[in-house]
Protein backbone atom coordinates (compact mmCIF):
# COMPACT_ATOMS: atom_id res chain seq x y z
CA UNK A 1 0.00 0.00 0.00
CA UNK A 2 1.18 3.66 -0.91
CA UNK A 3 2.06 5.40 1.73
CA UNK A 4 0.77 9.25 1.70
CA UNK A 5 2.96 11.56 0.87
CA UNK A 6 3.81 14.20 3.44
CA UNK A 7 5.71 16.84 2.27
CA UNK A 8 6.95 17.56 6.26
CA UNK A 9 8.97 14.52 6.05
CA UNK A 10 10.82 15.53 3.71
CA UNK A 11 13.79 16.66 5.54
CA UNK A 12 14.11 12.96 6.28
CA UNK A 13 15.53 12.06 3.48
CA UNK A 14 18.15 14.86 2.58
CA UNK A 15 21.75 13.40 0.97
CA UNK A 16 24.11 13.03 3.48
CA UNK A 17 26.25 15.70 2.32
CA UNK A 18 24.00 18.34 2.59
CA UNK A 19 22.65 17.43 5.73
CA UNK A 20 25.72 17.98 7.11
CA UNK A 21 26.24 21.42 5.39
CA UNK A 22 23.11 22.63 7.27
CA UNK A 23 24.80 20.79 10.67
CA UNK A 24 28.15 22.60 10.05
CA UNK A 25 26.44 25.74 9.56
CA UNK A 26 23.79 25.73 12.04
CA UNK A 27 26.53 24.59 14.79
CA UNK A 28 28.81 27.61 14.19
CA UNK A 29 26.00 29.91 14.12
CA UNK A 30 24.59 28.16 17.77
CA UNK A 31 28.12 28.13 19.08
CA UNK A 32 28.74 31.80 18.22
CA UNK A 33 25.29 32.94 19.94
CA UNK A 34 25.97 30.91 23.16
CA UNK A 35 29.37 32.59 23.38
CA UNK A 36 28.57 35.84 22.63
CA UNK A 37 24.79 35.73 24.60
CA UNK A 38 25.66 33.10 27.75
CA UNK A 39 28.18 33.99 29.96
CA UNK A 40 28.22 30.33 31.62
CA UNK A 41 28.81 28.89 28.26
CA UNK A 42 31.97 31.72 27.59
CA UNK A 43 33.73 30.70 30.53
CA UNK A 44 33.31 27.16 29.65
CA UNK A 45 35.05 27.87 26.21
CA UNK A 46 37.49 30.19 27.98
CA UNK A 47 38.43 27.42 30.05
CA UNK A 48 39.26 25.17 27.66
CA UNK A 49 40.63 27.84 25.24
CA UNK A 50 38.38 27.37 22.15
CA UNK A 51 36.76 30.09 20.38
CA UNK A 52 33.68 30.04 18.24
CA UNK A 53 35.66 30.38 15.04
CA UNK A 54 38.05 27.44 15.80
CA UNK A 55 34.20 25.28 14.81
CA UNK A 56 35.48 24.70 11.35
CA UNK A 57 34.67 21.48 10.50
CA UNK A 58 31.65 18.91 12.22
CA UNK A 59 34.20 17.00 13.96
CA UNK A 60 35.58 20.32 16.25
CA UNK A 61 33.07 20.09 17.97
CA UNK A 62 35.22 17.83 20.27
CA UNK A 63 36.73 20.73 20.94
CA UNK A 64 33.44 22.26 22.87
CA UNK A 65 33.16 21.49 26.35
CA UNK A 66 30.03 18.95 27.82
CA UNK A 67 26.97 20.43 29.51
CA UNK A 68 26.03 18.20 32.31
CA UNK A 69 22.14 17.73 34.61
CA UNK A 70 24.03 19.52 36.79
CA UNK A 71 24.42 22.49 34.96
CA UNK A 72 20.72 23.22 34.55
CA UNK A 73 20.56 22.79 38.64
CA UNK A 74 23.15 25.24 39.20
CA UNK A 75 21.86 27.63 36.79
CA UNK A 76 18.41 27.94 37.66
CA UNK A 77 16.04 28.64 36.48
CA UNK A 78 17.27 31.26 33.80
CA UNK A 79 21.03 30.86 33.52
CA UNK A 80 21.25 29.24 30.25
CA UNK A 81 18.83 31.35 28.54
CA UNK A 82 20.84 32.81 25.42
CA UNK A 83 17.96 35.33 24.33
CA UNK A 84 16.22 37.90 26.20
CA UNK A 85 13.20 37.29 28.21
CA UNK A 86 11.09 39.30 25.96
CA UNK A 87 12.00 36.39 22.94
CA UNK A 88 10.98 33.55 25.58
CA UNK A 89 7.29 32.54 24.74
CA UNK A 90 6.93 29.15 26.77
CA UNK A 91 8.86 27.60 30.01
CA UNK A 92 8.31 24.41 30.38
CA UNK A 93 9.93 22.01 33.96
CA UNK A 94 10.93 18.75 35.14
CA UNK A 95 9.05 17.57 38.19
CA UNK A 96 12.28 17.95 40.23
CA UNK A 97 12.06 14.51 42.28
CA UNK A 98 14.79 15.52 44.25
CA UNK A 99 16.16 19.06 44.79
CA UNK A 100 15.63 22.08 41.80
CA UNK A 101 13.57 21.30 38.89
CA UNK A 102 15.10 21.83 35.30
CA UNK A 103 13.58 24.88 33.53
CA UNK A 104 13.34 24.84 29.53
CA UNK A 105 12.85 28.37 27.89
CA UNK A 106 12.02 28.55 24.05
CA UNK A 107 11.63 30.68 21.57
CA UNK A 108 8.79 31.07 18.83
CA UNK A 109 11.25 29.74 16.71
CA UNK A 110 12.02 27.17 18.93
CA UNK A 111 8.36 25.95 19.63
CA UNK A 112 8.19 25.76 15.52
CA UNK A 113 11.00 23.77 15.17
CA UNK A 114 10.47 21.45 17.94
CA UNK A 115 6.52 21.45 16.38
CA UNK A 116 8.31 20.29 13.23
CA UNK A 117 10.70 17.62 14.25
CA UNK A 118 7.17 16.14 16.22
CA UNK A 119 4.95 15.92 13.41
CA UNK A 120 7.68 14.02 11.78
CA UNK A 121 7.75 11.57 14.24
CA UNK A 122 4.24 11.04 13.56
CA UNK A 123 4.81 11.16 9.60
CA UNK A 124 6.81 8.40 10.10
CA UNK A 125 4.55 6.15 12.02
CA UNK A 126 1.94 6.74 9.00
CA UNK A 127 -0.45 9.43 10.64
CA UNK A 128 -1.93 11.84 8.14
CA UNK A 129 -4.47 14.34 8.18
CA UNK A 130 -7.21 11.59 7.97
CA UNK A 131 -6.13 10.61 12.19
CA UNK A 132 -7.46 11.34 15.24
CA UNK A 133 -5.09 11.25 18.02
CA UNK A 134 -5.63 11.15 21.60
CA UNK A 135 -3.12 12.92 23.39
CA UNK A 136 -2.66 11.31 26.91
CA UNK A 137 0.59 12.91 27.85
CA UNK A 138 -0.25 14.91 30.70
CA UNK A 139 -0.37 18.89 29.44
CA UNK A 140 1.67 21.40 31.68
CA UNK A 141 5.14 21.86 32.52
CA UNK A 142 5.85 18.46 31.27
CA UNK A 143 7.17 18.89 27.63
CA UNK A 144 5.07 15.93 26.35
CA UNK A 145 1.76 17.23 26.22
CA UNK A 146 1.86 20.41 24.57
CA UNK A 147 4.86 19.20 22.24
CA UNK A 148 2.85 16.24 21.24
CA UNK A 149 -0.34 18.12 20.60
CA UNK A 150 1.28 20.70 18.49
CA UNK A 151 3.13 18.21 16.34
CA UNK A 152 -0.50 16.78 16.07
CA UNK A 153 -1.98 19.73 14.81
CA UNK A 154 0.73 20.68 12.45
CA UNK A 155 0.53 17.49 10.43
CA UNK A 156 -3.51 18.15 10.39
CA UNK A 157 -4.00 15.55 12.26
CA UNK A 158 -7.35 15.69 14.87
CA UNK A 159 -6.07 16.01 18.05
CA UNK A 160 -8.18 14.90 21.20
CA UNK A 161 -6.62 16.90 24.18
CA UNK A 162 -7.13 14.28 27.06
CA UNK A 163 -3.95 14.77 29.12
CA UNK A 164 -3.45 12.11 31.56
CA UNK A 165 -6.07 11.05 34.51
CA UNK A 166 -9.96 9.84 34.16
CA UNK A 167 -8.83 6.75 31.87
CA UNK A 168 -12.48 5.11 32.04
CA UNK A 169 -13.59 8.19 29.73
CA UNK A 170 -10.39 8.61 27.54
CA UNK A 171 -11.48 4.67 26.73
CA UNK A 172 -14.93 6.24 26.37
CA UNK A 173 -13.93 9.09 24.02
CA UNK A 174 -11.19 6.86 22.27
CA UNK A 175 -14.15 4.32 21.11
CA UNK A 176 -16.60 7.16 20.94
CA UNK A 177 -14.40 9.40 18.55
CA UNK A 178 -13.14 6.45 16.63
CA UNK A 179 -9.29 7.50 17.84
CA UNK A 180 -7.01 6.31 15.56
CA UNK A 181 -4.27 6.59 17.66
CA UNK A 182 -2.44 7.64 20.96
CA UNK A 183 0.24 9.28 22.13
CA UNK A 184 1.20 8.46 25.99
CA UNK A 185 4.16 6.46 28.38
CA UNK A 186 3.71 3.09 27.27
CA UNK A 187 2.75 2.33 30.85
CA UNK A 188 0.11 4.14 30.96
CA UNK A 189 -1.56 2.21 27.70
CA UNK A 190 -0.78 -1.11 29.62
CA UNK A 191 -3.21 0.41 32.32
CA UNK A 192 -5.39 1.96 30.14
CA UNK A 193 -5.94 -1.56 28.56
CA UNK A 194 -6.44 -3.51 31.53
CA UNK A 195 -8.98 -0.57 32.53
CA UNK A 196 -10.55 -0.95 28.94
CA UNK A 197 -10.57 -5.13 30.21
CA UNK A 198 -12.22 -4.15 32.65
CA UNK A 199 -14.35 -2.16 31.34
CA UNK A 200 -15.75 -4.89 28.56
CA UNK A 201 -14.16 -2.85 25.87
CA UNK A 202 -12.28 -4.42 23.41
CA UNK A 203 -9.43 -2.53 22.53
CA UNK A 204 -8.29 -4.76 19.39
CA UNK A 205 -12.03 -4.11 18.19
CA UNK A 206 -11.75 -0.37 17.89
CA UNK A 207 -9.87 1.49 15.22
CA UNK A 208 -6.83 2.52 16.87
CA UNK A 209 -3.59 1.16 14.79
CA UNK A 210 -1.02 3.16 16.43
CA UNK A 211 0.62 4.07 19.31
CA UNK A 212 3.54 6.71 20.33
CA UNK A 213 5.59 5.85 23.23
CA UNK A 214 7.64 7.30 24.89
CA UNK A 215 9.35 9.55 28.38
CA UNK A 216 10.29 6.40 30.04
CA UNK A 217 12.62 3.65 28.70
CA UNK A 218 10.62 0.56 27.93
CA UNK A 219 11.16 -3.06 27.12
CA UNK A 220 10.64 -5.45 24.11
CA UNK A 221 8.54 -7.76 26.34
CA UNK A 222 6.17 -4.26 27.10
CA UNK A 223 5.92 -3.62 23.33
CA UNK A 224 5.00 -7.38 22.78
CA UNK A 225 2.37 -7.27 25.67
CA UNK A 226 1.00 -3.79 24.33
CA UNK A 227 0.79 -5.43 20.91
CA UNK A 228 -0.77 -8.48 21.71
CA UNK A 229 -3.52 -6.80 24.19
CA UNK A 230 -4.41 -4.00 21.82
CA UNK A 231 -3.71 -5.34 18.06
CA UNK A 232 -1.78 -1.61 17.58
CA UNK A 233 1.59 -0.62 16.33
CA UNK A 234 3.68 0.96 18.44
CA UNK A 235 6.34 3.48 17.83
CA UNK A 236 9.15 4.47 19.98
CA UNK A 237 9.62 7.71 20.44
CA UNK A 238 12.62 9.31 21.79
CA UNK A 239 12.49 12.76 23.32
CA UNK A 240 13.99 14.81 26.45
CA UNK A 241 13.28 18.63 27.41
CA UNK A 242 16.35 19.72 27.24
CA UNK A 243 16.58 19.34 23.69
CA UNK A 244 12.92 20.04 23.33
CA UNK A 245 10.77 17.32 24.72
CA UNK A 246 9.04 14.90 22.37
CA UNK A 247 10.17 14.02 18.79
CA UNK A 248 13.95 13.79 19.14
CA UNK A 249 13.98 10.74 17.60
CA UNK A 250 11.56 8.03 16.03
CA UNK A 251 11.41 5.04 14.98
CA UNK A 252 10.11 4.12 11.52
CA UNK A 253 7.86 1.81 9.71
CA UNK A 254 10.87 -0.85 10.03
CA UNK A 255 11.30 -0.45 13.46
CA UNK A 256 14.96 -1.37 14.01
CA UNK A 257 16.35 2.08 16.17
CA UNK A 258 15.21 4.80 16.15
CA UNK A 259 16.11 8.07 13.49
CA UNK A 260 17.40 11.05 15.48
CA UNK A 261 16.47 14.51 13.76
CA UNK A 262 19.99 15.05 13.02
CA UNK A 263 19.69 18.50 11.20
CA UNK A 264 17.93 19.77 14.69
CA UNK A 265 19.76 17.50 17.19
CA UNK A 266 23.17 16.43 16.45
CA UNK A 267 24.10 13.17 18.05
CA UNK A 268 27.56 11.72 19.46
CA UNK A 269 28.01 9.20 21.41
CA UNK A 270 30.79 9.07 24.35
CA UNK A 271 32.59 6.86 26.67
CA UNK A 272 31.00 8.15 29.60
CA UNK A 273 34.17 7.57 31.75
CA UNK A 274 36.70 9.30 29.66
CA UNK A 275 34.57 11.67 27.64
CA UNK A 276 36.34 10.62 24.37
CA UNK A 277 33.92 9.99 21.37
CA UNK A 278 33.49 6.57 19.99
CA UNK A 279 33.56 5.79 16.00
CA UNK A 280 29.59 4.61 14.87
CA UNK A 281 28.23 1.04 15.69
CA UNK A 282 30.05 1.32 19.73
CA UNK A 283 27.97 1.66 22.29
CA UNK A 284 28.35 4.86 24.83
CA UNK A 285 26.44 7.44 26.45
CA UNK A 286 24.14 9.77 23.98
CA UNK A 287 25.36 13.46 23.95
CA UNK A 288 22.68 16.07 21.96
CA UNK A 289 23.74 19.68 20.93
CA UNK A 290 21.03 21.38 19.75
CA UNK A 291 22.13 22.96 16.71
CA UNK A 292 18.80 25.03 15.65
CA UNK A 293 17.43 26.32 19.18
CA UNK A 294 18.22 29.63 20.42
CA UNK A 295 15.76 30.39 23.83
CA UNK A 296 18.27 28.01 25.76
CA UNK A 297 20.81 26.16 23.57
CA UNK A 298 22.72 22.83 24.76
CA UNK A 299 26.07 22.24 23.85
CA UNK A 300 26.81 18.49 23.93
CA UNK A 301 24.50 17.82 26.57
CA UNK A 302 25.59 14.12 28.31
CA UNK A 303 21.60 12.48 28.43
CA UNK A 304 22.84 9.58 30.18
CA UNK A 305 21.21 7.48 28.26
CA UNK A 306 23.47 4.43 26.61
CA UNK A 307 22.91 3.29 23.00
CA UNK A 308 24.93 3.54 20.03
CA UNK A 309 24.59 4.63 16.35
CA UNK A 310 23.86 2.33 14.05
CA UNK A 311 26.49 2.69 11.08
CA UNK A 312 23.82 0.92 8.41
CA UNK A 313 21.38 2.85 6.27
CA UNK A 314 17.49 2.26 6.58
CA UNK A 315 15.91 0.15 4.23
CA UNK A 316 13.25 2.80 4.79
CA UNK A 317 15.38 5.60 3.09
CA UNK A 318 15.49 8.22 5.48
CA UNK A 319 19.55 9.22 5.74
CA UNK A 320 19.03 10.31 9.59
CA UNK A 321 21.19 7.82 11.27
CA UNK A 322 19.76 5.79 13.82
CA UNK A 323 20.02 5.15 17.44
CA UNK A 324 19.68 1.49 19.33
CA UNK A 325 16.17 1.81 21.08
CA UNK A 326 17.25 2.32 24.96
CA UNK A 327 15.62 0.10 27.26
CA UNK A 328 17.19 2.20 30.50
CA UNK A 329 18.01 5.85 31.39
CA UNK A 330 21.37 6.08 33.55
CA UNK A 331 18.52 8.11 36.01
CA UNK A 332 16.31 5.17 36.23
CA UNK A 333 19.28 3.40 37.84
CA UNK A 334 20.50 2.87 41.41
CA UNK A 335 23.65 1.09 43.25
CA UNK A 336 22.82 -0.90 45.80
CA UNK A 337 25.34 -3.09 47.49
CA UNK A 338 28.12 -1.86 44.85
CA UNK A 339 26.07 -3.18 42.29
CA UNK A 340 24.35 -1.54 39.21
CA UNK A 341 20.94 -2.33 38.81
CA UNK A 342 18.21 -1.09 35.94
CA UNK A 343 14.89 -1.76 36.80
CA UNK A 344 14.28 -3.46 32.90
CA UNK A 345 16.82 -6.08 34.70
CA UNK A 346 14.41 -6.77 37.23
CA UNK A 347 10.94 -6.41 35.03
CA UNK A 348 13.02 -8.94 32.58
CA UNK A 349 13.00 -11.20 36.00
CA UNK A 350 9.23 -11.24 36.34
CA UNK A 351 8.93 -12.08 32.55
CA UNK A 352 11.09 -14.96 32.94
CA UNK A 353 8.69 -16.19 35.93
CA UNK A 354 5.35 -15.25 33.98
CA UNK A 355 5.63 -14.15 31.07
CA UNK A 356 1.81 -13.51 29.42
CA UNK A 357 2.15 -10.30 31.19
CA UNK A 358 4.92 -7.38 33.20
CA UNK A 359 3.25 -7.09 36.64
CA UNK A 360 2.77 -3.87 38.46
CA UNK A 361 5.64 -3.54 41.04
CA UNK A 362 7.46 -1.81 42.84
CA UNK A 363 11.08 -1.09 44.48
CA UNK A 364 11.73 0.38 47.95
CA UNK A 365 15.54 0.73 49.37
CA UNK A 366 16.22 1.51 52.59
CA UNK A 367 19.21 1.47 54.84
CA UNK A 368 19.44 -0.24 58.28
CA UNK A 369 21.10 1.38 61.05
CA UNK A 370 24.50 -0.77 60.13
CA UNK A 371 24.33 0.61 57.06
CA UNK A 372 23.38 -2.15 55.39
CA UNK A 373 21.00 -1.74 52.28
CA UNK A 374 17.90 -3.71 51.35
CA UNK A 375 15.72 -3.63 48.88
CA UNK A 376 12.13 -4.70 48.22
CA UNK A 377 10.35 -6.15 45.19
CA UNK A 378 6.65 -5.87 45.68
CA UNK A 379 4.63 -7.66 42.72
CA UNK A 380 1.01 -7.69 42.14
CA UNK A 381 -0.54 -10.90 41.94
CA UNK A 382 -2.78 -11.38 39.15
CA UNK A 383 -5.51 -13.54 39.43
CA UNK A 384 -4.88 -15.90 36.64
CA UNK A 385 -1.70 -16.74 39.17
CA UNK A 386 -3.46 -16.74 41.91
CA UNK A 387 -4.02 -20.38 43.88
CA UNK A 388 -6.22 -20.96 46.46
CA UNK A 389 -3.13 -23.63 47.36
CA UNK A 390 -0.59 -22.00 50.16
CA UNK A 391 2.37 -23.95 48.73
CA UNK A 392 1.79 -22.43 44.87
CA UNK A 393 1.72 -18.95 45.92
CA UNK A 394 4.94 -19.89 48.09
CA UNK A 395 6.29 -20.98 45.22
CA UNK A 396 5.54 -18.23 43.24
CA UNK A 397 7.43 -15.99 45.55
CA UNK A 398 10.17 -17.98 45.69
CA UNK A 399 10.42 -18.05 41.65
CA UNK A 400 10.62 -14.27 41.46
CA UNK A 401 13.01 -13.93 44.37
CA UNK A 402 15.24 -16.48 42.78
CA UNK A 403 14.92 -14.99 39.11
CA UNK A 404 15.97 -11.92 40.13
CA UNK A 405 19.03 -13.21 42.27
CA UNK A 406 20.05 -14.92 39.15
CA UNK A 407 20.05 -12.13 37.32
CA UNK A 408 21.39 -9.16 39.47
CA UNK A 409 23.51 -11.55 41.48
CA UNK A 410 22.20 -9.87 44.44
CA UNK A 411 19.54 -10.90 47.09
CA UNK A 412 15.81 -8.87 47.22
CA UNK A 413 12.72 -9.21 49.44
CA UNK A 414 10.07 -10.11 47.30
CA UNK A 415 6.62 -10.01 48.61
CA UNK A 416 3.36 -10.93 46.42
CA UNK A 417 0.48 -8.33 46.80
CA UNK A 418 -3.20 -7.93 46.21
CA UNK A 419 -4.04 -6.40 42.58
CA UNK A 420 -4.01 -2.58 43.13
CA UNK A 421 -1.99 -2.19 46.34
CA UNK A 422 0.58 -0.07 44.55
CA UNK A 423 -0.59 3.21 43.71
CA UNK A 424 -1.14 3.62 40.08
CA UNK A 425 0.43 7.45 38.68
CA UNK A 426 -0.66 8.19 35.23
CA UNK A 427 2.36 10.14 33.91
CA UNK A 428 5.33 8.58 33.99
CA UNK A 429 5.55 5.61 36.47
CA UNK A 430 7.57 6.09 39.10
CA UNK A 431 9.11 2.12 39.95
CA UNK A 432 12.06 3.21 42.47
CA UNK A 433 11.64 4.54 46.15
CA UNK A 434 14.97 5.21 47.13
CA UNK A 435 14.99 5.94 50.92
CA UNK A 436 18.29 5.42 51.83
CA UNK A 437 19.15 9.21 52.26
CA UNK A 438 16.26 9.97 54.66
CA UNK A 439 16.38 7.17 56.84
CA UNK A 440 20.06 7.32 57.37
CA UNK B 1 -21.46 -33.46 46.51
CA UNK B 2 -18.80 -30.69 46.56
CA UNK B 3 -19.38 -27.59 48.90
CA UNK B 4 -18.02 -24.18 46.49
CA UNK B 5 -15.34 -22.24 48.23
CA UNK B 6 -14.03 -18.72 47.34
CA UNK B 7 -10.58 -18.08 48.12
CA UNK B 8 -9.31 -14.07 47.84
CA UNK B 9 -5.58 -13.40 47.96
CA UNK B 10 -5.13 -10.46 50.42
CA UNK B 11 -1.66 -8.81 52.07
CA UNK B 12 -0.93 -9.66 55.56
CA UNK B 13 -1.07 -6.18 57.18
CA UNK B 14 -3.73 -4.90 59.26
CA UNK B 15 -7.16 -3.88 58.02
CA UNK B 16 -6.74 -5.91 54.92
CA UNK B 17 -9.67 -8.27 55.59
CA UNK B 18 -11.61 -5.15 56.19
CA UNK B 19 -12.27 -3.98 52.26
CA UNK B 20 -13.35 -7.62 51.13
CA UNK B 21 -15.37 -8.27 53.96
CA UNK B 22 -17.05 -4.67 53.72
CA UNK B 23 -17.68 -4.65 49.82
CA UNK B 24 -19.20 -8.87 50.73
CA UNK B 25 -21.46 -7.18 53.20
CA UNK B 26 -22.43 -3.89 51.68
CA UNK B 27 -23.57 -6.31 48.45
CA UNK B 28 -25.54 -8.36 51.24
CA UNK B 29 -23.58 -11.65 50.87
CA UNK B 30 -23.71 -13.49 54.03
CA UNK B 31 -20.87 -15.81 54.84
CA UNK B 32 -21.66 -18.99 56.60
CA UNK B 33 -18.00 -19.48 56.92
CA UNK B 34 -14.83 -17.13 56.53
CA UNK B 35 -11.13 -18.67 57.79
CA UNK B 36 -8.11 -16.55 56.85
CA UNK B 37 -4.39 -18.71 56.48
CA UNK B 38 -1.86 -16.69 56.57
CA UNK B 39 2.22 -16.21 55.66
CA UNK B 40 4.58 -13.28 57.22
CA UNK B 41 3.61 -11.89 53.68
CA UNK B 42 0.37 -12.86 52.75
CA UNK B 43 -2.71 -14.40 53.36
CA UNK B 44 -5.87 -16.42 51.56
CA UNK B 45 -9.16 -15.82 53.27
CA UNK B 46 -11.43 -18.82 52.19
CA UNK B 47 -15.02 -18.06 52.36
CA UNK B 48 -18.01 -20.42 52.39
CA UNK B 49 -21.37 -18.50 51.01
CA UNK B 50 -24.50 -19.78 49.16
CA UNK B 51 -24.23 -16.75 46.98
CA UNK B 52 -20.96 -17.60 45.08
CA UNK B 53 -21.70 -15.55 41.91
CA UNK B 54 -22.35 -12.04 43.33
CA UNK B 55 -19.38 -12.66 45.86
CA UNK B 56 -17.28 -13.46 42.68
CA UNK B 57 -18.69 -10.40 40.74
CA UNK B 58 -18.46 -7.93 44.11
CA UNK B 59 -14.71 -9.03 44.37
CA UNK B 60 -13.63 -8.87 40.93
CA UNK B 61 -15.20 -5.47 40.66
CA UNK B 62 -13.50 -4.90 43.20
CA UNK B 63 -9.92 -5.59 41.97
CA UNK B 64 -9.48 -8.47 44.31
CA UNK B 65 -7.63 -12.40 42.79
CA UNK B 66 -10.34 -14.37 43.65
CA UNK B 67 -10.88 -18.33 43.41
CA UNK B 68 -13.57 -21.01 43.46
CA UNK B 69 -12.59 -24.42 44.60
CA UNK B 70 -14.65 -27.42 45.54
CA UNK B 71 -14.14 -28.70 49.35
CA UNK B 72 -15.25 -31.21 51.06
CA UNK B 73 -17.73 -31.12 54.59
CA UNK B 74 -17.49 -34.31 56.48
CA UNK B 75 -19.64 -33.97 59.37
CA UNK B 76 -18.45 -33.84 62.99
CA UNK B 77 -21.16 -36.12 64.90
CA UNK B 78 -21.54 -34.81 68.20
CA UNK B 79 -20.11 -37.32 70.23
CA UNK B 80 -16.11 -37.44 72.10
CA UNK B 81 -13.71 -38.21 69.73
CA UNK B 82 -15.59 -37.88 66.59
CA UNK B 83 -13.02 -35.37 65.10
CA UNK B 84 -10.17 -37.42 65.64
CA UNK B 85 -11.91 -40.32 64.27
CA UNK B 86 -12.13 -38.40 60.74
CA UNK B 87 -8.13 -37.17 60.75
CA UNK B 88 -7.42 -41.09 61.10
CA UNK B 89 -9.45 -42.30 58.51
CA UNK B 90 -8.14 -39.66 56.01
CA UNK B 91 -4.65 -40.47 57.26
CA UNK B 92 -4.90 -44.01 57.16
CA UNK B 93 -6.33 -43.69 53.23
CA UNK B 94 -2.74 -41.94 52.69
CA UNK B 95 -4.94 -39.04 51.40
CA UNK B 96 -3.27 -35.94 50.68
CA UNK B 97 -4.65 -32.71 52.48
CA UNK B 98 -4.10 -29.11 51.75
CA UNK B 99 -5.69 -27.77 54.60
CA UNK B 100 -8.88 -28.09 56.71
CA UNK B 101 -10.78 -26.06 59.40
CA UNK B 102 -14.00 -26.25 61.32
CA UNK B 103 -17.52 -24.52 60.18
CA UNK B 104 -21.13 -24.54 61.00
CA UNK B 105 -23.69 -24.76 58.25
CA UNK B 106 -26.66 -22.82 58.40
CA UNK B 107 -28.29 -26.02 59.09
CA UNK B 108 -26.28 -25.99 62.44
CA UNK B 109 -24.43 -28.99 61.19
CA UNK B 110 -21.02 -29.22 62.84
CA UNK B 111 -18.54 -29.95 59.63
CA UNK B 112 -14.82 -30.26 59.11
CA UNK B 113 -14.41 -28.35 55.55
CA UNK B 114 -11.41 -30.76 54.29
CA UNK B 115 -9.62 -29.15 50.72
CA UNK B 116 -7.72 -32.32 49.25
CA UNK B 117 -4.62 -32.04 46.63
CA UNK B 118 -6.97 -34.89 44.73
CA UNK B 119 -10.35 -33.95 45.46
CA UNK B 120 -12.27 -36.91 43.43
CA UNK B 121 -10.14 -39.82 44.55
CA UNK B 122 -10.83 -38.24 47.74
CA UNK B 123 -14.52 -38.13 46.91
CA UNK B 124 -14.82 -41.64 46.24
CA UNK B 125 -12.47 -43.09 48.87
CA UNK B 126 -14.33 -41.35 51.81
CA UNK B 127 -17.53 -42.02 50.37
CA UNK B 128 -16.93 -45.97 50.63
CA UNK B 129 -15.80 -45.37 54.38
CA UNK B 130 -17.67 -44.42 57.26
CA UNK B 131 -17.83 -40.80 56.99
CA UNK B 132 -20.84 -38.82 56.15
CA UNK B 133 -20.35 -35.84 53.20
CA UNK B 134 -22.80 -33.01 53.72
CA UNK B 135 -23.64 -31.82 50.73
CA UNK B 136 -24.05 -27.78 49.43
CA UNK B 137 -27.94 -28.30 50.19
CA UNK B 138 -27.61 -29.76 53.09
CA UNK B 139 -25.22 -27.58 54.86
CA UNK B 140 -27.40 -24.65 53.58
CA UNK B 141 -30.60 -26.16 55.06
ZN1 LIG C 1 13.99 3.85 8.86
Amino acid sequence: MAKPYNPVSAADYLPRHLLQEIQLKRLQNIIKHEYDNVPFYRQRMDEKGVKPEDIKTLKDIQLLPFTMKKDLRDTYPFGLFAVPMNKIVRLHASSGTTGKPIVVGYTQEDVDSWTNCMARALAAGGVTSNDIIQNSYGYGLFTGGLGAHNGIEALGATVVPTSGGNTERQIMLMRDFGVNGICCTPSYFIHLCEKAAEMGVNVKALPIRVGFFGAEPWTQEMRQRIEEASGIETFDIYGLSEMSGPGVGIECEHHCGLHIFEETFYPEIIDPDTGEVLPDGERGELVFTTINKFGMPMIRYRTRDLTRIIPEPCPCGRTLRRIDRISARSDDMFIIRGVNVFPSQIESAFLSVDATALPHYRITLTRRPDGLDDMLIEIEVREEQFSDDMRKMNELQKKFSHEIERILGIRAMVKIVQPGAIPRSEGKAKRVFDLRNTTK
Amino acid sequence: MYLKQLSVFVDNKPGALYAPCSALAEAGVNLSSIFLADTKDFGILRVITKDNEKALNVLRENNFAVKLTDVLAIEIEDVPGALSKILKTVESMGLDVLYMYAAVGTSGKPVMIFRFDDADNALEKLRDADCTIVSSEQFFA
